[in-house]
């Protein structure tokens, strides 16, 4: 084939570049979808609670995930630091992962039970106060602030369309479970469960 | 991977690699020649013209080079759908030797102490700069880099020990952590604020602080029934089941006629979490004596 017929063809040329870029897509993405080691929970996995979902959502509208990862690679110094490298299964029901991408602050894939509750609301109010060199922002907010049982009903019904196995009496009887509680008690929950299914080191 | 999927990557990536080879060639042969001439391409624009020359062979090879390359590398490491590679590198494996490595060079470090009874090991220059790192990494978190503590931590380097400060009720300590429940008003429930008054009057008598003495007196009952069961009819604390000491000057929740008061209205609850699993045996026996020596200093 001549250069010159992909060149003047820019019909051709398009079907061409949707094969070459497409590619990398097909081979390293698509199989995912299929393959059991990816899309089944490792034992153990519950989802959510949902004062845990409120937490979860709390963790992303304050924007913990900028600063900090919640994927622990396999290598000696972070499996030393924060315990076993975290696998797949442990985030078939997490719509999106929040897997992170920078650590200004250490990993949190596994911070559930690594701290008390009581050590985790002195340190979400004012870092400084267990951690002196800390440049983590305080959130005295978390303490004020009430959840909002409206709103958990529809959250879980999105997530059970997505696979995740929340039963309806589960849902309908949410509202009640977090009415009257405040933000601070769901990020501590949400904090406290993470990563905790796999708990050996190694 | 099923067979489908590992033919479905093996396919597409082989294929990907030749048609790359086979775009180089075929484009290639449309040159009759590897010299550079003045031939051009025919396109004129505006007095512009294209010369048709060959890539530069340095550049040519390079191109095959890759191509060679992603062969080598498909034939020793895993790319291929279930094909293992050559090498049959994975990351597990790597990661596993690493972690045997560290064990191999680390642990006969840790293991050399493991026989040491922890107080003579708590004089020892080594372990202790040694459980002073591990100490730093994991415990300086919540009991604070010199282990004084604050509030809801406990100080380590006084000899007030909520759950025992043996050596033996150290290393416990550590490998288990300790959950500590207050209930609030203690076992009576149905405490009046009176009563709360009284009993937070009669705990400031063991340090000559109350505000009322009559009122103490009344609380002294009130201890007897809500507050002995775990703090001992002396209030001397129970370590056994992590109940402190009241008569000393040592305050997990604030000393001040306030702070008590809280501490029996709402109760407390505490908890250290287990270290193991985090650390090894030998690591936790090193940070024993190091917690030990912290209030055994020259002995």
């Amino acid at each position: 084939m001549k250069h010159e017929v992909v060149e003047k063809n820019i019909g051709l040329m398009g079907l061409l570049i949707v094969l070459v870029i497409s590619g990398g897509f097909l081979v390293e993405i698509v199989p995912l979808f299929f393959l059991k080691e990816v899309n089944e929970p490792v034992a153990g996995l519950e989802p959510l609670t949902p004062l845990e979902m409120e937490g979860r959502d709390i963790y992303i509208r304050e924007g913990c995930h900028v600063c900090h990862t919640q994927m622990i690679r396999p290598f000696r110094a972070e499996t030393e630091r924060y315990g076993h490298y975290s696998v797949a299964g442990e985030f078939v029901y997490e719509h999106p992962f929040l897997w992170g991408s920078k650590r200004t602050g250490p990993d949190l894939a596994r911070v559930g039970g690594r701290y008390s509750d009581a050590w985790h609301r002195v340190h979400l109010n004012n870092p400084r106060d267990v951690v002196p060199e800390s440049n983590m922002p305080a959130f005295p907010w978390l303490f004020e602030r009430k959840l909002d049982p409206d709103g958990i009903t529809a959250k879980l019904k999105a997530f059970q369309t997505f696979g995740v196995p929340y039963s309806d009496e589960d849902i309908a009887a949410a509202p009640d479970q977090i009415r009257g509680k405040y933000e601070i008690e769901a990020l501590v929950a949400y904090l406290q469960q993470l990563g905790t299914v796999i708990s050996t080191k190694r | 991977m099923s067979t489908f999927w590992s033919l479905w990557i093996s396919v597409i990536v082989l294929a990907t690699v030749i048609g790359c080879w086979w775009l180089l060639w075929a484009t290639r042969k449309s040159q009759p020649t590897d010299k550079e001439t003045d031939r051009t391409t025919g396109h004129s624009f505006d007095g512009i013209e294209e010369y048709d020359n060959p890539l530069p062979k340095w550049w040519f090879h390079l191109f095959t080079a890759t191509c060679v390359f992603s062969l080598i590398y498909l034939a020793l490491y895993p790319g291929l759908g279930n094909f293992e590679g050559l090498l049959g590198w994975t990351q597990e494996k790597q990661w596993q030797e690493e972690v045997q490595q560290a064990e191999a060079r680390y642990g006969e470090l840790y293991a050399r102490y493991g026989d040491v009874p922890i107080p003579e090991l708590a004089r020892n220059d080594d372990a202790r700069k040694m459980g002073q790192r591990l100490f730093s990494n994991n415990c300086a978190v919540c009991h604070g880099s010199a282990a004084r503590g604050a509030v809801g931590f406990p100080n380590l380097t006084d000899d007030a020990w909520i759950w025992g400060g043996d050596p033996d009720r150290i290393v416990e300590t550590i490998h288990q952590g300790r959950v500590n429940q207050m209930p609030a008003k203690g076992l009576m429930p149905n405490m009046s604020n009176d009563q709360v008054e009284a009993v937070v009057n009669y705990v400031l008598s063991f340090s000559g602080r109350e505000r009322d003495p009559a009122l103490a007196k009344e609380g002294k009952q009130v201890f007897a029934q809500a507050c002995a069961g775990c703090h001992g009819q002396d209030a001397k604390g129970n370590p056994m089941v992590g109940a402190p000491n009241l008569t000393d000057d040592d305050w997990l929740y604030g000393s001040t006629y306030d702070w008590i008061k809280e501490t029996v209205t709402y109760g407390r609850q505490n908890r250290m979490p287990p270290q193991e699993g985090r650390l090894s045996d030998d690591q936790i026996h090193i940070l024993a004596a190091y917690v030990y020596g912290l209030s055994h200093r020259g002995e």
